[in-house]
């Protein structure tokens, strides 16, 4: 087992692991989830808060089983390593906050940090904006920390407390169960549906889960981090999980190249638009409230699972925050930002600075 | 006589940075970390390493750990 836990924290293991899952989400494109989305947490869970009736963007509606499988598939690593650890209490009205202004900042782009990874290696040039946007934001961010900035200290808590995020994901799960997709019904039980768009197209539910455990366990026990490795670069110089995300990359075009998923050009890209201003300042925001929180998206879904309860809090954050993306008209669609989206931006970059500003401890 | 820091209950990336200053600004000696979770703990001996201070040893403490680096 100890050599297990070495594998997975040296670079070869944090490779591995990228590109499992560089090849495994273009296979979730052929299976049936939308293209460039072969993973992506800011559209999944914006798809959840659509499948829970929080927002009623009828085209992005569905309780996608990868999310749920992140966060157990993590559980299920932190268990099995003795890494489970209840813990919360460092400011979770402000880790709420910028769940809720990071989601607002992925959906003006149309994509989290994954998605903007996949985009590339499927050919979408805006993706390219959306990267600088995201490094961008991220470095920023370390302006903030390199000045004192802290959310402050969590504290060990009960045992409830950390399972409380896994234990509403084996809910949602049996919801999927209790309430599945009926033909052409745009509602099933308590769960709304997509018939169209990018919420109706979607993998094998078992395949789906799977693909999420798997990833969750992996991701847990190696901490892949998009945000981290572009930070951990700019901080330290430190290239450990850049290195994953780059074989992320690479295998993710190389398999899409093989099942012809590759499409470079920057115009009618699939769910994308290509107003570049607004592809970097949307992953500007993202990036900065991500670095900010102290981890990416999919590391806060993992960190949910070894029972970081303040993680949590920041997941609940981008889903409400997709249901305000919606309601509110600030989210993008394939045709351009939406009529509030240039707002919701500058008001989430005036909270980020806002909270950067003044949540520091004094230096010693 | 080392040094301490208390990075427990912090998230990425105050461990490791709390960590880089004390190897800063002490140049040499022995420093003692405290940290609560095992990414934390793998980050500050990644960060040890690449500095080129030593691990001497990582002892269970509570429910973290306690690191001692020298140099």
């Amino acid at each position: 087992m100890a050599l297990g836990t070495g594998f997975f924290a040296s670079k070869k293991g944090i490779i591995t692991v990228g590109a499992i899952i560089g090849i495994l989400a273009p296979i979730l494109q052929k299976l049936g989830n939308p293209k460039n989305m072969g993973i992506c947490v800011a559209c999944m869970e914006r798809d959840i808060a659509g499948a829970l009736g929080l927002h009623r963007a009828e085209v992005v509606q569905y309780m996608r089983p990868e999310i749920i499988g992140f966060v157990l598939g993590s559980l299920i690593a932190a268990l099995i390593f003795k890494e489970f650890r209840p813990r919360a209490g460092s400011a979770p009205i402000v880790r709420f906050f910028l769940g809720v202004f990071a989601m607002i900042g992925a959906l003006v782009f149309l994509g989290c940090p994954w998605r903007a990874l996949l985009r590339l290696a499927g050919g979408d040039g805006n993706a390219i904006l959306g990267i600088l946007g995201l490094a961008a934001g991220i470095w920023i961010g370390t302006f903030f920390l390199k000045s004192g900035y802290s959310l402050g200290r969590t504290q060990g808590t009960y045992s409830s407390v950390g399972w409380l995020m896994p234990l509403t994901m084996m809910a949602f799960l049996a919801f999927l169960l209790i309430f599945p997709q009926e033909q052409g019904k745009p509602k099933s039980g308590i769960l709304f549906y997509s018939l169209q768009g990018p919420g109706a197209q979607h993998a094998p539910l078992l395949i789906s889960l799977g693909v999420g455990l798997l990833v969750g366990f992996l991701a847990q026990r190696t901490r892949f981090c998009t945000m981290g490795a572009i930070r951990d670069l700019i901080l330290f110089r430190q290239i450990h999980l850049l290195s994953g995300v780059i074989a992320l990359v690479i295998l993710a075009f190389v398999t899409n190249l093989i099942l012809g998923q590759f499409s470079p050009g920057f115009k009618d890209q699939p769910i994308a638009h290509n107003m570049h201003l607004w592809n970097f300042l949307g992953m500007l925001l993202a990036g900065l409230a991500f670095c900010l929180a102290g981890g990416c998206p999919g590391r806060q879904l993992f960190l949910a699972g070894e029972g970081d309860g303040d993680a949590a809090v920041f997941v609940w954050g981008m889903i409400v925050g997709a249901a305000f993306a919606h309601n509110f008209g600030l989210a993008s669609s394939p045709k351009g930002i939406g009529p509030y989206g240039i707002a919701g931006v500058i008001v989430g970059l005036a909270f980020c600075i806002f909270v950067g500003l003044t949540m520091r401890q004094k230096q010693q | 006589m080392g040094y301490t820091v208390d990075a427990r209950g912090l998230s990425c990336p105050q461990p490791v940075m709390m960590t880089l200053d004390a190897i800063k600004r002490y140049g040499s000696g022995e420093i003692e970390v405290m940290v609560d979770t095992d990414t934390s703990k793998e980050n500050v001996i990644r960060l040890a390493q690449s500095q080129g201070w030593h691990v001497i040893s990582v002892d269970p403490d509570g429910i973290g750990y306690k690191i001692k680096i020298s140099k």
